[in-house]
Parts: structure tokens; C-alpha cells; sequence
């Protein structure tokens, strides 16, 4: 059975081949196109193949562009956002899962009920408490409102739930504190929740746009994102510079998912299924 | 204790309970301490940053304010406006134009895909990553991507056209095509996600079942129409109203391709509210629109939910 499946070439190859290769071009044009010339792509009809690897784009933006400065910001509001989800998500899942206090339910039942609170209808009073903080224009801006979600505190709670109580009682009667339990028992267990909160996190920071653009005005405090829309407005005649900047901003995300591709898929998937 | 004699220890006793008693006190006590100082953080920046604004933007909504002086009360002035406004007519109308096209196509697409990928032939696994691909890179970077693909001018589409004999297209440019050209950016991208989610669901199918329907004389057609898409009803309600909230709420990605134009053939609603309160400050008018979407948003969600409920019912009473 095994052997002639590798024989036989399936049928089904004629379908999904050409069907995978649809979403796959757009990539391949993009990194094409970032090692183009800007005489190769500004003429008609513009070469579908460059001559050789150039690499002005790349040094335009690394060199004359804020890129590496964006980069950097990026991953300062993402890192802090994954690790403070990880930190404060843990914590409030689990005394939302095993600890027993005055309005706990209530707590918990109000938390969630934010979860189906678009954006939108936030987004301007939270530039507003922004304002007063004094906090528009910083990075802090950007930290803030991302440093713990609701989805994560529940996220923790339910996995918790899940795990058998009866080490945790054990230390706790020899008297670890909650902190101890927690940190020493439950989070070597919790690898799942973890990896599925870092992914996710991550993503939203990493890839947001909306509250980026309200927030920050000044260019030494974009984001990636918010940089690399920016720079398409200023400079849209040099488009091999406009795909390198692409590329970089593309490059962490694809190298994440390709590195941790069954987290990725896992966490995406479970995340909504639960809800 | 032992040594002690008899006399000594005997009335000591009840004071020991007590002492227990009021051990076990300070521990419920310590242990709420506790809790709130675990729960503290999160319940501060998570109430604090959407409950107060969820109030204030409804409080918002019935001012006059452009977020630098201070404002005035006007009542349902910006509803009323709101209902008059052909701006926000044709946001709405595009929004749902929008969501009407993406949803469906996204999932009876990420359906068929997922019935296709779901085969264990060679490069199965490359053919999967590559459809989901898309999914993970940022509305942003899609966007600016396919403007580039598109541009009327120096774009690869145009040349792929006019190898083909194809006169140049506007494509994001034109107002009868932007709209339609962004469902599709959508679909390239957003449709990996219905089918990972279906891909899921479809190993949890049993195949007891499957085999037993087979058995019976059932064909391939009649497999999938009277076992898999019974099986997959959950996941595909979930998609749905999944699908349905994300679109509409897109904004990122008109934002970096269309800014609404061309002569607002692709302003959503929340380029509306973002519009109103960031360009033209005119926040109390933004709250109010936005206000409108998140109303629009928790009956679609609440409905699909009563659907669900309704079902779930009659299937049970069926069986």
C-alpha cells in the first residue's frame, strides 16, 4: 500500500500544486521585487525576473530609512507584551482557577464580557486616559493597553482547571505560598497555555496597525507596521525599497511560524474553538 | 506537651480550637490578599482600559467634542445626524457589501480546500503551510504588497494583463473594482484559517460513521452531504460568526490601500469612526458611529447564538 502510494504520483497533485503556487506567488513577487532595480519594476511592462540580486533597496532603507529604528520598536512593545502576558495571564488564571474569594464570579464574568467589546468602540476614550497619562507618542502608549487580555486570563484559568489538584495541595499543606505553587508546580505543566499565549500576543502586537497610527504621531516611535505604511505614502516611485522594507517587516513573523508552525496552528485554531 | 500534666492540658483545649479557628481565619484572610494581588494587575488594565471607555464613548456619543476643547451636550444630535449622513449610508452599505462577499466565500472556500488537503499524499504538509501562510502576515504588509502588485501603472498584474492581450486595469484605482479586489486580498489571505479550523474538525468526524454510510451504498457526494457537513455544523457556525465579526471590523488593510476612496467606494465603517475622531475631530460623532457598530455586532453575534441554541435543540429532539 505504502510502496505504491510513492510510486504513484496521486491525482490530486494537479489540483492543490497550482492551487498552493496562488498563495505563494504574492511572496515570491515580493522578495523578486526587493531585489529589483527601480529601473527594472518603473518601466512597461516591468521585468517579471531581475537580472541580478540588488541590494539598493535593502541598503536604502537600513541606511536611509528609520527601518532598523521601527524594528527595534517592534520588538520592545511585542517582547514586553508576550511576557507580561505570560506573568499577569498565569497569575490571574490562576487564582480565578483555584483560589476563593468575595467576587471572584463576578470578576471573572466581567472580563469576559469585555472580550466581545470591539476596538473600535474603546479606541477613543482609551487615546483620551492615553492623553492624560501623558503617554501619546511613546512606546508606552503601545505597552499599556496590550500588557495583559482578557483572553489570556481565561486562557490560564481553563488550563488550570484542567490539571489534577493534588500536588498542588500537597505543597501548599507543606506550606509553599500560592506564588511558590504556582511558579515551581503548575507553569512546568502549563507549557501549552504558554506557547499558545506567547503566539497569539505576539501576532496581535506585531502585526497591529489601528492603534499604532491613533497613538503615535512621532516617526521615532513607529512600529514596524505603522513605519512601513508611512514610508509607502513618502516614497511611492521606489518600490524596491518599499518591498525591502516589506520584507523586513514580514520576515520575524514567517520565521516564527515556519520555526514553531504546529504551536502557531494549535494556538490559532484552539483559541476561537474555546471562546 | 506530653510531659505536661493532665490539669494543665485538659482546659487548654478550647483555646487551641480557637486558635485554630482564628489560624484558619488569617489564612482565608491571607489568602484573599493574595488573590487580589494576583488578579490586581489584570483586572486594572483590562476593566480599566474597556469598561470606563466603553461608558465614556456612549457618554461621548451624546456631546459635541473634538478631543482638544472641552465639549457640549447635544443629546441624540449625533444619531440623528448619523441617520441622515450618506457617508456613513454608503460605509454601512460597503460594510456589508464586504462582509456579504467575504464570509460566505471564505467559508465554502476554506471548506473545498480543506476536503482537498484532507489526503495523505507527498507534499500534503507543504501545500497546507502554504495556504495558511498568508494568515499570519499582517494586514499592513498585505496591503502594501498588493498595491504594489496592482498599481495601475508599474504593477505586475497590469503586465501579466497585457501579455495576455488585457487592457490596463485601474484595479485599486477604480471605484467598480476596489471594493471587490480587497474581498479578494481578504480571501488570499483570510482563508487559511477557515481551513486549518475545518482541517481540525474534519479528523474529529468518525469514521465509524463515514465507513457505516459507505457500507450502506452511500457515495462519495452522499458521504460528505449526509455525514462530514452534519459533523462540521458546530465548527462552520463558529466560523461564521467568526468571520463575520472580523469583517466587519476591517480597517487595516483599507487603511494602507485605499484610504475609502476612490470617491469612497471602499469607506467601512470603521474608516468612518476612525475618520470622524482622528481627521476631523469630531469624536462625539465617532462615538456615535461606533457606538451604531458595536450594537450591529452584538445582535449578528447574539442572533447566531439563538440560531445555535434553537438547533442544538431540534436536533436533540430529533434524536
Amino acid at each position: 500500500m505504502r510502496a505504491r502510494r510513492a510510486r504513484r504520483m496521486s491525482a490530486w497533485h494537479l489540483v492543490l500544486a497550482p492551487l498552493a503556487l496562488c498563495f505563494a506567488l504574492p511572496f515570491v513577487w515580493l522578495l523578486l521585487s526587493s531585489v529589483m532595480t527601480n529601473a527594472e519594476i518603473n518601466r512597461f511592462p516591468p521585468a517579471l525576473w531581475p537580472k541580478g540580486v540588488d541590494l539598493g533597496g535593502y541598503r536604502y532603507v537600513l541606511g536611509n530609512a528609520m527601518f532598523p529604528r521601527w524594528f527595534a520598536n517592534s520588538l520592545i512593545v511585542a517582547s514586553v507584551a508576550v511576557v507580561s502576558n505570560l506573568l499577569l495571564g498565569s497569575l490571574g488564571g490562576y487564582a480565578f482557577a483555584r483560589m476563593r474569594f468575595a467576587g471572584s464570579r463576578l470578576l471573572l464574568g466581567l472580563m469576559l464580557a469585555t472580550m466581545v467589546v470591539p476596538f473600535q468602540l474603546t479606541m477613543i476614550p482609551t487615546f483620551l486616559v492615553m492623553k492624560w497619562f501623558g503617554l501619546i507618542d511613546t512606546l508606552g502608549a503601545l505597552i499599556l493597553p496590550s500588557l495583559v487580555t482578557p483572553f489570556a486570563v481565561f486562557l490560564f484559568r481553563q488550563f488550570f482547571l484542567a490539571l489534577p489538584r493534588e500536588m498542588e495541595e500537597a505543597a501548599w499543606i507543606d506550606g509553599c505560598s500560592r506564588l511558590r505553587v504556582l511558579f515551581s508546580i503548575v507553569m512546568p505543566l502549563a507549557r501549552p497555555a504558554l506557547a499558545t499565549v506567547a503566539v497569539l500576543t505576539f501576532l496581535s502586537t506585531w502585526n497591529d496597525l489601528s492603534w499604532p497610527l491613533i497613538a503615535i504621531n512621532h516617526d521615532t516611535q513607529y512600529t514596524l507596521q505603522l513605519g512601513l505604511t508611512t514610508f509607502q505614502g513618502q516614497h511611492h516611485t521606489k518600490w524596491s525599497a518599499v518591498m525591502a522594507g516589506n520584507v523586513i517587516t514580514v520576515v520575524p513573523v514567517l520565521v516564527a511560524f515556519l520555526l514553531a508552525q504546529k504551536t502557531f496552528i494549535q494556538s490559532l485554531t484552539s483559541s476561537g474553538l474555546k471562546g | 506537651m506530653s510531659t505536661l500534666p493532665r490539669a494543665l492540658t485538659l482546659p487548654a483545649q478550647p483555646a487551641a480550637a480557637q486558635a485554630a479557628r482564628r489560624a484558619a481565619r488569617r489564612r482565608a484572610r491571607q489568602e484573599r490578599s493574595t488573590a487580589w494581588a494576583f488578579i490586581g494587575p489584570s483586572v486594572v488594565v483590562i476593566l480599566g482600559l474597556s469598561v470606563v471607555p466603553v461608558v465614556w464613548s456612549l457618554l461621548l456619543s451624546f456631546r459635541a467634542d473634538d478631543l482638544v476643547t472641552p465639549g457640549r451636550w447635544v443629546g441624540l444630535d449625533n444619531y440623528r445626524a448619523l441617520a441622515q449622513d450618506p457617508t456613513f449610508r454608503t460605509a454601512v452599505g460597503n460594510t456589508l457589501l464586504y462582509a456579504a462577499l467575504y464570509v460566505p466565500l471564505s467559508l465554502v472556500g476554506g471548506l473545498a480546500l480543506a476536503l482537498a488537503l484532507n489526503r495523505r499524499i507527498r507534499l500534503i504538509g507543504l501545500y497546507r503551510t502554504l495556504v495558511f501562510i498568508p494568515f499570519v502576515v499582517s494586514a499592513t504588509a498585505q496591503g502594501v504588497l498588493f498595491s504594489f502588485i496592482l498599481d495601475p501603472e508599474f504593477g505586475v498584474a497590469n503586465a501579466l494583463l497585457h501579455q495576455l492581450g488585457i487592457s490596463a486595469q485601474g484595479f485599486l484605482a477604480d471605484p467598480d473594482q476596489a471594493l471587490y479586489l480587497l474581498v479578494l486580498i481578504s480571501l488570499w489571505s483570510g482563508v487559511g484559517f477557515c481551513v486549518v479550523v475545518y482541517l481540525a474538525a474534519l479528523q474529529d468526524v468518525p469514521p465509524e460513521l463515514v465507513e457505516a454510510a459507505r457500507i450502506d451504498g452511500a457515495g462519495r457526494a452522499q458521504v460528505l452531504r449526509h455525514v462530514t457537513l452534519p459533523a462540521l455544523t458546530p465548527v462552520t457556525v463558529f466560523l461564521l460568526l467568526w468571520q463575520l465579526i472580523t469583517s466587519l471590523q476591517v480597517f487595516d488593510l483599507i487603511y494602507v490601500t485605499t484610504k475609502g476612496g476612490p470617491l469612497g467606494s471602499t469607506t467601512v465603517i470603521v474608516y468612518f469612526v476612525w475618520q470622524q475622531a482622528f481627521q476631523m475631530f469630531t469624536a462625539g460623532y465617532g462615538a456615535a458611529s461606533a457606538y451604531v457598530l458595536a450594537v450591529a455586532l452584538l445582535v449578528a453575534g447574539g442572533a447566531l447564538r439563538v440560531v445555535r441554541r434553537r438547533q442544538g435543540r431540534t436536533d436533540g429532539g430529533v434524536r
